[in-house]
């Protein structure tokens, strides 16, 4: 790797000086605006509307992303934005899971505004280079990189025409190039795509921390979206930047005391008891494996199944003990010590343009394991290191993508499609090699694999205009919504979770609601109420950490001993209570519990309103495909015979004796239908929403957010 | 290795090795500030840091290390003040004050000992075999 002869070939186009802004409170009150179409680099003012309103993170991201485009653009139009901020939190060191980085853009693959949240150390390090938010519009003509000194205080734009663009390559070339030392490595951080990301819709970002211990870049995922195809599309190689002097009070909190306390009291509680809850630092979200399975949940061949007998092949343990390195601190954020970052060190790549190679892989994450494992029937830890590996480099998610080949291979089996159609690929279920291919294919940007990364959206329409599929077939079985792969968790016997996955704005991601433990497991919220409430609270909870630069994870993949005794033990009331004070500590406001969901409402509206004023939004964009409510093909419902007759027998008075399976199935499918509907009206008017999903003047009113734009967008529903 | 070791029943709980400490290194009298810390009561509880370097491991940015003479020591320029090393400590012997943005503990100087008017605590030189003995 000659780094000198990568830099010797940037040119610059651009460059911008700043005095960079002193924090207070969590702010720097200022944002760095880029125009890489016109090369145009400014500041502009955050002000104390825009903080009330909006708080940070993803609230910033929406609003700016609202000002800048109209309610016809496109995508890749050179107006569409990509908005990176962390919020007030984000940067703190004391409390787990503060580094959090919000993207925000309008998505290839759902045409409305997508959010995504990751890890690495590019949000605190924008911050301490006196930037609340970065915000890149335009579209540059050849491929750029932007540099951002936050000691210097320059920021520049440049051609940079030899590097890599996969992201494990091109952020271990722009860390060496960037850092003034080895010392200085950790603090560069590195944004890229991947070569996938050039072609296919899937595409995602990598955000980049260095691993002093391993002295590997690491990659964490802005996964969701196609938001790794909107940085292509506007020709960024990627967005480097440089902070130095990291300490434990840059934000300038208030009252760092009260910070101090709930980040001590949550190490504490991760030392004495993680072992023995979530073991997050032993093996992080891939400890629920092996649960999911055995309670039926885990999505096998394409959300079909709930389980499989080599379901133990990919358990944790089988990571921990072959591939993971284990012992390191290694979070994706300083002072994180949930530490649920993971890596197999020295993994040896078995196909690809890297065959042969020893790599770092980050992972595998639950979602990895879960979509480009069991949902793809690939029971071999091997392959799914692999696919998680170029996933990773070549820039594309791995849920949509594990959800969409998993579409594919169906589609393959049933005779949907053939070899003919797939180039020869023989796409089967736990075919590992087919679906490595298919990630190749779409780094070459060639075959197949092409059309598998445009999504389960753009395949469902062409195999039926191209290959004569079943319209209303494959409307059943492709499991998107709004245009995005559901996630990895199989809702069939959830009610609860198929409002979680479809009465989201963003399309059917678990970030904002998981409720299948609480709904199905523990039958805490049985009545539609019960429901709709919690599809109330818990968005809007989780709405929260994206406000602040939060990661969701020390909430609730870990908890006080006692959490069992309080009032609500499924909101962790301690924790709540931490992240009161963080808030109150940072900022120096005075919330508490009600103000903080109140928060998290106003811009969770405002992203619905954002999404009706484009035309989406609406009761008809919340269906969900039938895969996810319920059995849609005779194996499905015959797999879980016994358990559907008695739901017939006592659900609906019944009598499943003498009738066929294609009998049963309808009568479940107009039942269940009926209980979507029942529960999206619950939900709709706890949200303050009217039956078709628009949130009320009145509503909006009462939780302040009734700006006269938004106003507007939703007099003309209402 | 330098260890700061006690023997509890001879401890009289006078306070005096609490104050030693914090005046040597934050200026001022205030067992909150102190690295050594006696539970008083009828049995006197001494925590103090016994140089085990578990924390070692679980610094992010490497900022803990052991010396030569084997105590275990903060460096405050590479600390980024999280306190895992605070929560994550076996015997809760790394201390934090909410006046200063990095953590502190005992570096076996022995100033404490050397006043302890009963002799319950001394610095001494052991092996990491006995360390681990005790």
């Amino acid at each position: 790797m000659d780094i000198k002869a990568l830099k010797e070939a940037h040119s610059l186009l651009a460059e911008y000086s700043y005095e960079p802004a002193k924090l207070d409170k969590g702010y720097t009150d200022k944002t760095l605006y880029i125009n890489i179409g016109e090369n145009k680099i400014s500041t502009k003012t955050v002000t104390p509307e825009i903080k009330e309103k909006f708080i940070g993170g993803k609230g910033i991201g929406l609003k700016y992303l609202w000002d800048a485009t109209k309610p016809s653009t496109k995508w890749n139009d050179p107006e569409n934005e990509i908005i990176i901020a962390g919020g007030p939190l984000c940067g703190i060191t004391q409390y787990p899971g503060a580094g959090k980085s919000l993207v925000v853009t309008i998505s290839p693959m759902t045409d409305i505004p997508i959010d995504s949240n990751v890890g690495g150390y590019f949000g605190p390090y924008l911050k301490f280079s006196g930037w609340d938010a970065l915000e890149v519009q335009g579209k540059a003509e050849k491929d750029v990189i932007i540099f951002i000194d936050g000691n210097k205080g320059i920021v520049k734009i440049e051609e940079a025409p030899l590097e890599a663009v996969d992201g494990h390559v091109v952020s271990e070339q722009l860390t060496e190039m960037y850092a003034e030392s080895e010392e200085d490595k950790k603090n560069i951080s590195v944004i890229s795509a991947g070569t996938a990301a050039n072609h296919v819709n899937i595409g995602l970002l990598n955000f980049s921390f260095y691993d002093i211990r391993r002295q590997v870049t690491r990659l964490k995922q802005a996964g969701r979206g196609g938001i790794g195809k909107v940085f292509r599309d506007k020709k960024i190689k990627a967005i480097v930047i440089r902070f130095k002097g990291t300490k434990g009070d840059l934000n300038k909190p208030a009252d760092q005391s009260l910070i101090n306390k709930a980040g001590i009291t949550l190490h504490k509680q991760i030392h004495d008891l993680d072992d023995v809850q979530c073991r997050m630092r032993q093996i992080g979200t891939a400890n629920i494996i092996e649960v999911m399975d055995k309670y039926d949940l885990l999505p096998v061949h394409n959300y079909q199944y709930g389980k499989h007998s080599d379901t133990f092949k990919i358990a944790s343990d089988v990571f921990i003990e072959k591939f993971i390195t284990q012992g390191m601190p290694d979070g994706c954020w300083f002072g994180c010590s949930l530490s649920c970052a993971k890596a197999a060190d020295k993994f040896e790549l078995l196909t690809g343009p890297y065959k042969g190679d020893l790599v770092t892989v980050d992972g595998p994450e639950y979602e990895n394991a879960a979509g480009l494992g069991s949902n793809c029937g690939v029971f071999d830890p091997q392959m799914v290191l692999e696919a998680n590996f170029y996933c990773d480099t070549y820039g594309v998610d791995t849920i949509s993508f594990g959800t969409a080949c998993a579409f594919a291979m169906e589609c393959y089996e049933r005779g949907i499609i053939n070899k003919d159609i797939t180039g020869g690929l023989e796409l089967n279920f736990g075919n590992g090699i087919a679906q490595l291919e298919l990630l190749h294919q779409m780094s070459r940007g060639e075959g197949f694999g092409v059309l598998v990364g445009q999504g389960v959206k753009v395949m469902k329409e062409v195999f039926v205009k191209e290959y004569g599929a079943d319209a209303d077939f494959l409307r059943d079985i492709g499991m998107e919504q709004k245009g995005l792969e559901v996630s990895e968790y199989l809702p069939k016997e959830s009610l609860a979770q198929q409002g979680g996955y479809g009465l989201t704005n963003k399309g059917p991601q678990h970030d904002e609601a998981w409720l299948i433990f609480m709904d199905m497991v523990n039958n805490q919220i049985p009545t539609f109420e019960d429901k709709a409430e919690a599809l109330h609270y818990f968005p809007m909870f989780r709405t929260w950490f994206g406000l602040m630069g939060l990661c969701k994870l020390p909430w609730n993949d870990t908890m006080p001993a006692d959490n069992h005794l309080t009032d609500e033990p499924a909101k962790i009331p301690q924790h709540v209570q931490h992240y009161v004070s963080l808030y109150n500590g940072v900022t120096g406001m005075n919330i508490d519990k009600h103000e903080l969901i109140r928060q998290s409402e106003r811009v969770y509206n405002f992203q619905r309103v954002f999404n009706i004023r484009r035309g989406k939004g609406l009761r008809l964009h919340d269906a969900m495909p039938y895969r996810a409510m319920g059995p849609v093909t005779i194996e499905e419902y015959e797999s879980r015979q016994d358990r559907y007759d008695q739901q017939l027998r006592e659900l609906l008075d019944y009598n499943p004796e003498g009738k066929t399976t294609e009998e049963k199935i309808k009568v479940m499918r107009d039942y269940r239908y009926d209980q979507y509907e029942k529960l999206t009206d619950a939900v709709y008017k706890r949200r303050g929403w009217n039956t078709n999903g628009v949130p009320t003047i009145e509503h909006l009113k009462e939780i302040g957010i009734d700006l006269p734009e938004v106003v507007e967008v939703v007099k003309q529903h209402l | 290795m330098k260890v700061l070791v006690k023997k509890e029943a001879l401890c009289i709980g006078c306070g005096l090795c609490e104050e030693i400490c914090s005046k040597a290194y934050f200026k001022e009298n205030n067992v909150d500030k102190s690295c050594i810390q006696v539970a008083k009561g009828e049995a006197n509880e001494i925590n103090v840091c016994n140089q085990c370097g578990a924390c070692i491991d679980i610094c992010q940015v490497v900022a803990l290390s052991r010396g030569s003479n084997g105590v275990v020591r903060v460096n405050k320029k590479e600390c980024v003040g999280c306190f895992m090393c605070v929560g994550f400590c076996p015997t809760l012997s790394m201390r934090q004050h909410d006046d200063y943005i990095e953590p502190f503990k005992c570096i076996a100087c022995g100033l404490c000992a050397k006043e302890c008017p009963t002799g319950a605590i001394a610095v001494e030189d052991i092996d990491f075999e006995t360390k681990e003995r005790l």
